[in-house]
């Protein structure tokens, strides 16, 4: 009885390692046949085209509306101490901090991540990659590598869309609709934002999050048992896998990057 | 799609980004302000610096002329060593006096260099012996305190 239960525990710890142990080698095995992917790069803006300039919609309204939130909270909690003229610093230092690369790499799981999911788990449903292999084509140079250069390109693209149509829509709430000083919500951001620590930084930020995402949504497609039932598991996988390790590697990116 | 017409949008989407990042940085950022000319560098000492940091302009007359370059502990004189980057365009006489000074109340502080009155000008590498160090509030607060302690020792007897 006791046994049994340690050997569960023991089991659920082997399988978690073997697991981990197992995606590292599938994303070395990724980079180890992206300079032949890279030979064909009509394959990647096709991808690109894909999975970026499609979710481009999505995160210019969620950008707009987090900016115009952001502005209208931060004017409440900022007026009782009279210092409403730092409103366009606290939004721009949450967008390019945090919330830009953060909100658009959820955004980019569920938006594109879950398409790549559950489109390399029904090309391995339908025998495709199998067929691939047949022809002497290697499917994780053919399909996987394309679909991961293009979002790790789009991501960052993305997230800094994202910031910038957030500051304006902080702009329009703060300074159109509320009427903080204009000259002030703008010179404040300008003094306080600092383009290698705070814009680079959130670059960073989102790139290392569209190497994530995007392998998540390949790996969690590719590993996927060819039926319905489990591609559409593996799809909602991605977006629980690939939001827990954004939150996680947020974490430690903001530990390392902003700790003066 | 036709693969031309999918080349056409994706180089717009890359576009949009650049075009993003320029935003943050000049009109967001400090880029704008940022200089990249030459710069000289030179030190000075202070007691106390308060909450000055590396990249804290360097203002004459509300001008800003320069960076605070690097900031360290002298383990000798234990003050704290300051070094500026100061554009090449502008030169000060060698006695000059650096304050260090805060924007507002509250605000960020930064180093106010005072011109002298001496012909020859600062060079590269020279160090600058007249500073003021910061005005720390706490301090100000008990300069306070003990000037009216001692006012009101006056007015009882």
């Amino acid at each position: 009885m006791i046994a049994d239960f340690l050997a569960a525990i023991g089991r659920t710890l082997r399988e978690a390692i073997a697991s981990v142990g197992f995606a590292t080698r599938a994303f070395f095995n990724l980079l180890g046949v992206s300079p032949g992917a890279m030979r064909r790069p009509g394959l990647i803006s096709e991808q690109i085209h894909f999975i970026g300039n499609y979710s481009l919609v999505i995160i210019i309204v969620s950008g707009l509306f987090v900016g115009m939130v952001l502005g209208l909270q931060g004017y409440y909690t900022l007026t009782p101490y009279g210092a409403e003229q730092k409103l366009g610093q606290v939004v721009a230092l949450a967008l390019v901090r945090e919330l830009g690369p953060v909100v658009t790499a959820l955004l980019f799981a569920g938006r594109a991540g879950t398409s790549l999911t559950a489109q390399i788990g029904l090309m391995k449903a339908g025998e495709q990659l199998s067929a691939m292999e047949m022809m002497a084509i290697n499917p994780v140079q053919r399909v996987l590598a394309p679909r991961f250069w293009a979002g790790v390109i789009a991501m960052p693209v993305l997230a800094t869309v994202f910031s910038a149509v957030g500051i304006v829509g902080g702009y329009l709430v703060g300074v159109q609709l509320i009427g903080v000083d204009e000259g002030a919500f703008w010179s404040q951001m300008q003094a306080n934002v600092d383009v290698r620590a705070d814009v680079i930084n959130g670059v960073i930020k989102s790139f290392v999050f569209g190497v994530a995402v995007t392998f998540t949504a390949l790996h969690q497609g590719y590993q996927a048992q060819p039926t319905p039932e489990d591609v559409s598991r593996a799809t909602t996988r991605t977006v629980v896998i690939a939001s827990l390790l954004v939150w996680g590697l947020d974490f430690v990116l903001t530990a390392l990057m902003f700790n003066k | 799609m036709h693969r031309k017409t999918i080349d056409v949008w994706v180089g717009l989407f890359v576009l949009l980004g650049l075009a993003a990042l320029m935003f943050l940085a000049l009109k967001a950022g400090n880029m704008s302000t940022l200089s990249f000319g030459k710069t000289y560098a030179i030190t000075g000492k202070f007691d106390n610096i308060g909450g000055l940091k590396p990249q804290a302009p360097v203002k004459s007359a509300g001008v800003v002329v320069g960076r605070v370059g690097d900031i360290k502990f002298d383990d000798k004189s234990y003050q704290a060593l300051v070094t500026l980057d100061l554009e090449t365009g502008y030169k000060f006489p060698k006695d000059s006096s650096l304050k260090i000074l805060t924007a507002g109340l509250l605000g960020e502080q930064y180093i106010g260099i005072e011109p002298g009155g001496d012909t020859n000008n600062l060079v590269a590498g020279d160090r600058i012996s007249r500073t003021q160090s910061a005005a720390v509030l706490e301090d100000l607060i008990n300069q306070f305190i003990y000037s009216k302690a001692a006012d009101g020792k006056d007015s009882s007897k």
